[in-house]
């Protein structure tokens, strides 16, 4: 009864990540991974997601210090990041990922810098949004959250 | 789900390299797959494993690929397939592809957020079987499970392939070496000399092959060894057997090591980015065609001169030669082996037009300065060995007189070959390529394993010939001629047949081996009756057909095949004539012999001059083909025929004469191989 709201609250916060686009149908593919074996699979894996690629952006922001600036070594970095955030669906951080490739190619620092700032205010929104969202799918239970039908 | 139970039931059924397609597969494959999946991403190989394991596959998973390498290295039958990130920090993805490739032999599929035409087409080259591009979905996931069955049935038909190709090297060659590892059909090998026999062998071959050998699964000693072995010897030099003996690797046979050098060959030529064998392949294959116009290089040679033989069926080539040239265009019959192609020719030949022809092509004109090299290098045994690969047997037959003695050692190297022929195609178009391009030094080194291959090729086609042809130092060779070059890709990497070099290295003996050989060219008459090219040729003129001989005794010089190569098969009529002037240059001294004294006579071409030498050539050739009625046994004093060694560059250049001249140089090779046989050296 009290989850029913919770419910439909996680089922309205859920669609709003999709259609703000901070989301894409890569996640639907880990919703579907998740199982009465791995009731919480999607919200391990973001957990290791956002771990492991704050690593890379430490990487990216020292990088991005440098005079002047490596862009094949940012491209690579960035190459890496992009990887990872493709993996859980993140589509705006994913987005922010490939213009900064872009501008790395054409040498463009300024837009490299600029394209990472941005980058990583996405990167931070994402985060909060689906800590909120774990969080909520937490209380519910196991077994509803995240299994949306399609 | 019961994995571990569904696992066990697979690997019963699948785990074998010697699955075959009737074979039972646990109806639950493919769950329990044991992938193996190697990326450096933490989240991506989260995702990857709950996927895999959402798929039913075993999975173990990796982050660093020295990790997962030391994982095959430990457990070799362990995996079925591995799935590899592209960009990992400690090693580049395709370096571990290459790995996997060479020690393991396990399918691989690359993985990268990189969805680039560069680097999938680097994956594509470097062997992947397949390129997912990231983020990866369960869906594509899915299906791996194909890569896994269609790499077992290749290798299945491979290693049947192979079976066939031994037993018939066996037969030929009871007399030496015994290490064959299949097998056991020696009784076959009579039986196997003739066309149909390919057939039974193929059915006795799947009796074995259902033996199943066990994978050998090339550990990090085990390779170290291999290319220590490889180095030490050289790399040109670098023939399986001798691989084998320096490894001294017990329970080692020499198709493992054939096969496994072939690939290392590949992988080597990769590195130093040739791809020039994948178009040698393309060539060589394309020689298959009927017009043999391009020597599309020893492997479609072969493999047509197998199939011709009736020992590979067309299909089969076909299959083999997409394989293993792979980017190479499969052209149904392209006999890998030029070995085989010479076999057919210094044995029977006239109806290995087929072989011959290809042989022709491969000399062709690229080959033509094979043959140049032919006579420089060639030795009456060269010209035989010429015979065997157009290409192959330019370069072989270089190699071919110094391995009179070796026959023996052609055998063991023909089935090899013939083995790793067909897993070689490509490599084959490399030899092909490389031979045509070293010759002598090559066909040295391969003219042992190409020796074998011809021999095994001839063993099927010629069936009867072989026998006799030995005589004159050939015994071995024929042997190995005869052998079904089943293996189109026989020719391991390297070494192009030299099936027919062993035959090769007794024409150039000489006179003595034409009575040999005539005897049995006749026998050979009856072999590889599926040589069309023959038959056509020969029906275009008869008389064309004593210029034939003639070739073929030159055959074993043949390698200069190029010459004949060259020459349209179709057109063999008309070069016949020409050709068997031109024919004799190109093979084997003898040839050349033969064929200086056909340009003496000024006309190479002359039809009638050609006959004559023909004639002289048959008599000094075995008259293998029947169509070849100038059976004249040799005594038409083959010494003046062939001079001995004439001056290679005179042959040489005769050689090229004629083969623009002769445009259907085809038919030389056809001819029933007797060149190698007559080839009064």
């Amino acid at each position: 009864m009290e989850r029913n709201p919770m419910r439909r609250q996680l089922a309205s916060l859920r669609k709003s990540l999709f259609d703000q686009g901070y989301l894409d149908e890569q996640f639907m593919e880990l919703e579907q991974l998740q199982d009465d074996a791995n009731p919480n699979f999607v919200e391990e894996v973001v957990t290791l997601y956002y771990r492991d690629s704050a690593r890379l952006i430490v990487n990216l922001d020292h990088a991005l210090e440098r005079r002047p600036l490596d862009f094949s070594k940012l491209d690579g970095l960035m190459h890496q990041f992009k990887g990872s955030s493709s993996s859980i669906g993140a589509k705006k951080v994913k987005a922010e990922s490939t213009l900064f490739r872009e501008y790395c190619k054409s040498g463009n620092a300024e837009g490299c810098m600029r394209t990472f700032q941005q980058l990583k205010k996405e990167y931070a929104t994402l985060r909060k949004k689906l800590e909120t969202y774990f969080q909520l799918a937490r209380q519910i239970g196991p077994m509803e959250s995240a299994n949306r039908p399609k | 789900m019961n994995v571990s139970s569904v696992k066990g039931s697979m690997s019963i059924s699948s785990s074998t390299s010697t699955w075959k397609a009737g074979d039972t597969i646990s109806d639950q494959f493919p769950a329990g797959l044991r992938v193996l999946v190697v990326d450096d991403d933490p989240t991506c190989l989260m995702i990857l494993e709950k996927m895999l394991i959402a798929c039913l596959y075993k999975v173990t998973k990796c982050n660093r690929a020295e990790t997962a390498l030391s994982k095959l290295r430990e457990n070799k039958n362990g995996y079925d397939i591995v799935l590899s990130d592209v960009h990992m920090p400690d090693m580049d993805g395709f370096k571990l592809l290459e790995h996997i490739g060479l020690e393991m032999d396990l399918p691989v599929i690359m993985m990268s957020a990189d969805d680039g035409k560069q680097v999938v087409m680097k994956g594509v080259t470097h062997g992947a079987c397949d390129y997912l591009i990231k983020p990866v979905r369960i869906e594509a996931l899915k299906n791996i499970w194909q890569h896994v069955v269609r790499k077992r049935k290749n290798e299945w038909k491979e290693f049947e392939q192979s079976g066939s190709v031994e037993e018939g090297d066996r037969q030929p060659k009871q007399s030496d070496d015994a290490d064959y590892s299949s097998s056991a059909n020696e009784g076959n090998w009579k039986g196997s000399k003739r066309r149909k026999d390919e057939e039974e062998e193929t059915d006795e071959r799947d009796d074995t092959s259902t033996l199943k050998k066990p994978r050998v699964v090339w550990s990090v000693e085990l390779h170290q060894q291999f290319v220590a072995a490889v180095n030490q010897l050289g790399i040109d030099k670098a023939v399986p057997k001798k691989i084998l003996e320096l490894m001294n690797v017990p329970g080692l046979t020499r198709e493992n090591v054939a096969s496994h050098l072939q690939k290392y060959r590949l992988y080597l030529r990769r590195l130093s980015g040739v791809s020039q064998h994948q178009s040698n392949l393309s060539t060589i294959i394309s020689a298959q065609d009927p017009t043999f116009g391009s020597l599309s290089s020893l492997s479609g040679l072969d493999l047509q001169t197998l199939a011709a033989t009736g020992q590979l069926p067309a299909q089969s080539l076909a299959r083999l030669q997409a394989a293993g040239l792979g980017r190479a265009t499969a052209k149904s019959a392209i006999p890998i082996t030029l070995v085989d192609q010479r076999n057919i020719f210094s044995f029977e030949n006239p109806k290995l037009r087929f072989g011959e022809g290809q042989q022709q092509h491969m000399t062709n004109k690229q080959q033509v300065n094979l043959l140049h090299g032919i006579p420089t290098t060639m030795e009456p045994k060269q010209l035989v060995s010429l015979r065997h690969a157009a290409q192959s047997v330019g370069n072989m037959n270089m190699q071919v007189p110094p391995h009179g003695p070796q026959s023996g050692q052609n055998n063991p190297l023909l089935m090899q070959m013939g083995q790793q022929q067909q897993q070689q195609q490509q490599s084959r178009g490399q030899i092909l390529v490389d031979s045509t391009i070293n010759h002598a030094p090559r066909l040295s080194s391969m003219g042992q394993p190409i020796l074998s291959n011809g021999m095994a090729t001839n063993v099927s086609s010629r069936s009867g010939i072989p026998e006799n042809i030995r005589a004159p130092g050939y015994s071995q060779t024929p042997s190995m001629l005869n052998f079904p070059m089943n293996h189109a890709s026989e020719l391991p990497g390297n070494c192009f047949p030299l099936g027919s070099t062993p035959g090769v290295s007794n024409l150039t003996s000489k006179g003595a081996f034409q009575e040999d050989v005539n005897s049995e060219t006749k026998g050979s008459g009856g072999f590889m009756p599926s040589y069309d090219v023959f038959n056509d040729l020969n029906q275009h003129k008869p008389q064309s057909w004593e210029l034939q001989n003639v070739g073929i005794a030159f055959d074993s010089s043949q390698h200069s095949n190029s010459l004949q190569g060259n020459l349209d098969l179709t057109q063999s009529a008309l070069g016949q004539q020409g050709f068997s002037s031109g024919q004799m240059n190109g093979h084997n001294r003898s040839a050349a012999v033969a064929s200086k004294a056909m340009f003496s006579t000024g006309d190479v071409k002359e039809l009638r001059s050609a006959q004559n030498i023909n004639q002289h050539l048959n008599n000094l050739l075995v008259d293998n083909t029947i169509r070849v009625k100038s059976e004249r046994v040799c005594d038409t004093s083959p010494a003046n025929i062939f001079p001995d060694h004439f001056g290679q560059d005179d042959l040489m250049s005769a050689l090229l004469k004629q083969q623009e001249s002769v445009a259907s140089s085809e038919n030389e090779f056809d001819f029933d191989g007797y060149s190698m046989n007559n080839i009064p050296v």
